[in-house]
């Protein structure tokens, strides 16, 4: 009909009317002015929401691809002690400490803490055992004011932990009838202010406040020391009130990449060690499961339809240190990967295009879905390999994460669960959605390994079934009929859970039958996401409390923020176009007969969803990645003009920089696994062992000569030894661009106000109105 | 040309892709539905600029009888039509600009909460007062609590996508 038209011809009147009339509008006039900032504002503020949902796609997605390099870690581990030849005598030692380790002795005594003396001038909380309110408070008033807490109260304080731990069971029961609520408290990844807020919000700790804390302490966040301190505080004050489950970050190898491990060495030089050490132990000792009046049952990960809790009350828990180390049975069929890894390399040399069966699979709806068929894609069909010997390194991983995008709900998992690499060119291609290389009866100690990694990883998901994720059985993907007979079976009414990101902070699935609570705000970006928490009295009904830690929200609109955080989100991608630029630069190339440098946008899109596998709209975030040509075609060069490396880069050859870039973080951790002292450096013949380890791993094909060269241009001072933090800086990739990113994103404000909105939404009201919420609705509570 | 026609259908091929991933972004259960509450937003982040009015009629049309629910089958084919005839087009700043002149009848510069909540929440396509709630604090000068509407559509008005 045309309603902008006529809008247009009456403000056009009201422009010539303006210029001589009284100053009173008309009515009519009012109206028409009324209507069109009504309707500016409207889209304006869904074209906000919209950017607010793609930059939380890619987030998500990024996150999705990132677990996946971390699973592909753990598999280099195993290979490490598979294929360990002598690394100047240390022999597989230090791999087998890190994966196996032996507690030493001493630890188990006293006198791990005793012997350490606090200084006079140590000006921080001295705690007194059995804790008292005054420590649980001197230690809140401390870590407010960024104090340390010293090393010998730490490992005092773990010690009671665990000796705590030792007699509870591995299924916690709680129940209602003599106290008010109990709140309930998902992920925090070492997020000190919420863990605050929520201490402030709803109380601390105490026979009146009962708290279940949902696992994932640790990790990402800066302070997760402080954060896991106060929990185990109170746990050893409170044993009654205070209730703690493990989480799959509660875990030392998780903690090796995702941060923990580098806060506590940088925080305790000397005794980090010990330290790590013990928590280990009592992470391992942290019960899995808290069940309330025998109704709720609250798990961090989930279930599968393998989960038996009368077994899991049954284990021995602790013996499950990490899920990323598998039981040794699973270990004798990682022989079977290298082969097939010898068969890729040969392959590899073949420089056909990404995968054309790809196209097959666009007509299926889910993106999930297409992540991972694309892995399998790839290597079944003998013609599209690995164009370039640094593609391998990210097709290797056939691995589903356990962990799934909220918004992108996993279809059965398509790819086969297989050994984390190429064994997919064994297996039956995308019908089969089973793990298929499951032996008749797993041994006693898989079993329970297994049992305790699905309550730890899984994931809920909208379509029935339950498919495992690749990782040998480890975590799966359950859907409402796994959830409904398990709940059935157990006489239980509800399953909370945490493990998923969720932007206002929870989320009900299964038809409300399944919750996911999640107490970290601001997870990926500043404004990303809410965090929240649930109180359940006798009825047993969950109530939500959602809040958002925000020390610069005051001063930022609401537009400032969503930029701010599209930004980050940008740059994080970007990132991902530069470390993957050769394999993006063959793909666009297959589509440039012309050789003039440009592609359509179509074809741009397809290239690099094919090669990063990360699911974004690509040509809706078109116009921020790259530049297009006056005909209309995106010039692909532009995608990696804003990136580069942060130093001038030693002598390498493009495909060894780029593998580097792509791989720095998981380098950095097995640099830190072979620097046993913590000295900065290791031997030049330890650098070279272990990179070629790692690139025979990635089938990355790079020659001795090439690794040589650069282990002798970075000895930079001829000693035989490399500072490998230096050496890793410069692989660092930089954004060209970045004084004025960092302008957009605002300055921290001194006041650390928090702001929390949005008190006690009742379940019982409407769910819909609960679950769809458009638009950021931040309120100034007057 | 042979080109031409080539350029016309990957036009209206790469409309639809525009289309289906604005609508998946809100399809949360991966099953090509959305709520029929969220059409408005996919609708406008699309750059058209529809009246209530407007969305009332596209919604009943391809609507699945009274579910809630939209299905991309029907979306698609109406949502192309829409772009392709640019039916609901944008408004232009300076008339926007003109706009928030007639409400401001003082010729201030700026506009009062109290004045604005008035006009957006009597007048016109009525705001909600939740929407209002919202606009205030996006707009509104923080210290001052006024809205200087010029500075408004010089900083909001700028788009980088589409």
């Amino acid at each position: 009909m045309g309603c902008g038209t006529s809008v247009a011809t009456e403000t056009q009147r009201k422009g010539v009317e303006t210029d001589d009339t009284v100053k009173t509008p008309t009515p009519a006039l009012t109206m028409k002015a009324a209507v069109l900032i009504q309707r500016w504002y409207r889209r304006y503020m869904a074209r906000l929401e919209m950017r607010r949902r793609y930059t939380w796609n890619i987030f998500q997605s990024i996150e999705y691809a990132g677990e996946q390099d971390q699973l592909q870690l753990s598999s280099f581990f195993s290979f490490m002690l598979d294929n360990f030849t002598q690394l100047n005598g240390n022999g597989p030692d230090l791999i087998s400490q890190l994966l196996d380790p032996v507690v030493e002795p001493w630890l188990e005594r006293e006198t791990c803490y005793n012997l350490i003396s606090v200084p006079e001038s140590y000006t921080g909380p001295r705690l007194s055992f059995p804790l008292s309110v005054s420590d649980t408070n001197a230690l809140l008033s401390a870590f407010k004011e960024q104090q340390t807490l010293h090393a010998r109260y730490v490992l005092q304080l773990l010690y009671e932990t665990k000796k705590l731990l030792k007699q509870m069971p591995n299924i916690i029961h709680l129940s209602t009838s003599y106290t008010k609520e109990i709140t309930i408290c998902g992920d925090l990844h070492g997020r000190l202010d919420d863990l605050l807020l929520i201490f402030y919000k709803n109380g601390l700790p105490s026979a009146e406040t009962p708290y279940v804390f949902n696992g994932d302490f640790v990790d990402r966040g800066k302070k997760s020391i402080e954060v896991v301190m106060l929990l185990f505080a109170y746990l050893l004050l409170y044993p009654d009130y205070m209730h703690l489950n493990r989480g799959n970050h509660e875990d030392h190898i998780m903690n090796l990449r995702y941060g923990f491990t580098k806060e506590v060495m940088q925080k305790y030089k000397i005794h980090g060690h010990e330290i790590l050490q013990l928590f280990q132990e009592v992470f391992s000792l942290l019960p899995i499961a808290t069940v309330i009046d025998g109704k709720i049952l609250i798990v961090h990960g989930g279930i599968s339809d393998e989960t038996d809790l009368d077994f899991l009350s049954s284990i021995e828990r602790h013996k499950v240190k990490s899920a990323l180390r598998f039981p040794r049975h699973s270990l004798e069929q990682l022989d079977i990967g290298q082969s097939c890894r010898q068969m890729k390399r040969m392959r590899s040399t073949d420089g056909s295009r990404p995968s054309s069966s790809r196209s097959h699979y666009k007509n299926q709806r889910t993106p999930n879905q297409r992540k991972r068929r694309c892995r399998l894609s790839r290597q079944d069909s003998a013609a599209s390999t690995s164009s370039s010997s640094s593609s391998s390194s990210s097709s290797s991983s056939s691995l589903c994460s356990p962990r799934t995008p909220s918004s992108l709900t996993p279809h059965p998992c398509l790819s086969s669960p297989s050994m984390p690499y190429t064994i997919n060119v064994l297996q039956v291609p995308f019908l089969d959605s089973l793990s298929s290389v499951s032996p008749p009866t797993p041994p006693q100690h898989e079993r329970e390994w297994k049992q305790i990694v699905d309550i730890l990883w899984s994931d809920p998901k909208t379509q029935e079934g339950c498919s495992p994720n690749t990782f040998r059985g480890g975590g799966c993907y359950f859907g409402p009929d796994v959830s409904q007979r398990l709940l059935l079976q157990h006489g239980l009414q509800l399953l909370i859970r945490s493990h998923e990101c969720k932007q206002e902070g929870y989320e009900l699935c299964h038809g409300g039958r399944v919750i996911t609570i999640f107490s970290a705000s601001n997870y990926y970006e500043v404004g990303s996401n809410r965090g929240a928490y649930i109180k359940v009295g006798r009825e047993l009904v969950p109530r939500f409390y959602q809040y958002q830690v925000s020390r610069t929200t005051r001063k930022l609109t609401l537009t400032q923020r969503v930029r701010a955080a599209e930004g980050s989100a940008l740059r994080a991608l970007k990132e991902k176009l530069f470390t993957h630029r050769s394999e993006l630069m063959l793909g666009f190339q297959q589509f440039d007969y012309n050789n003039n440098g440009r592609v359509s946008v179509s074809e741009w899109a397809q290239v690099l969803e094919s090669v990063l596998r990360l699911d974004v709209p690509w040509r809706t975030l078109r116009p921020h990645l790259a530049h297009l040509a006056p005909d209309g075609r995106v010039e692909y060069q532009s995608c990696f003009e804003d990136m580069g490396p942060g130093i001038s880069l030693p002598q390498v050859t493009p495909n060894l920089a780029e593998t580097l870039f792509r791989y720095r973080t998981d380098i950095e951790i097995i640099f830190n696994i072979i620097d046993k002292d913590h000295s900065g450096l290791i031997s030049v013949e330890e650098f070279r062992h272990t990179w070629r380890l790692f690139s025979a791993h990635l089938g990355v094909d790079i020659n001795d000569k090439a690794i040589d060269d650069l282990a002798r241009s970075i000895d930079f001072n001829k000693d035989g030894s490399i500072d490998f933090t230096e050496f890793l800086e410069a692989f660092r990739v930089v954004h060209k661009l970045d004084n004025k990113d960092q302008q957009l994103n605002g300055k921290v404000d001194g006041d650390g106000g928090w702001r929390s909105i949005h008190e006690g939404k009742n379940l019982n009201a409407n769910l819909r109105e609960v679950l769809h919420v458009s638009a950021e609705k931040l309120v100034e509570r007057k | 040309m042979a080109e031409n026609k080539q350029t016309a259908e990957s036009a209206v091929s790469d409309v639809h892709k525009k289309i289906k991933a604005a609508f998946e972004a809100f399809d949360y259960e991966s099953n090509n539905t959305v709520d029929v509450r969220e059409i408005g937003t996919i609708i406008f982040s699309l750059g058209c600029f529809p009246s209530q009015a407007d969305l009332h009629d596209f919604i009943a049309e391809v609507e699945e009888d009274h579910t809630g629910y939209i299905h991309l089958e029907r979306f698609l084919p109406a949502m192309t039509k829409v772009l392709l005839e640019h039916k609901f087009p944008p408004i232009p700043e300076d008339l926007l600009l003109q706009a928030f002149e007639v409400l401001d009848k003082e010729k201030k510069g700026y506009l009062e909460p109290e004045e604005l909540t008035k006009y957006m929440t009597q007048e016109g396509e009525l705001f909600t007062q939740e929407e209002m709630d919202e606009m205030l604090t996006a707009l509104a000068d923080h210290e001052k609590n006024l809205i200087y509407y010029k500075d408004l559509i010089n900083q909001l008005t700028i788009d980088p996508d589409m």
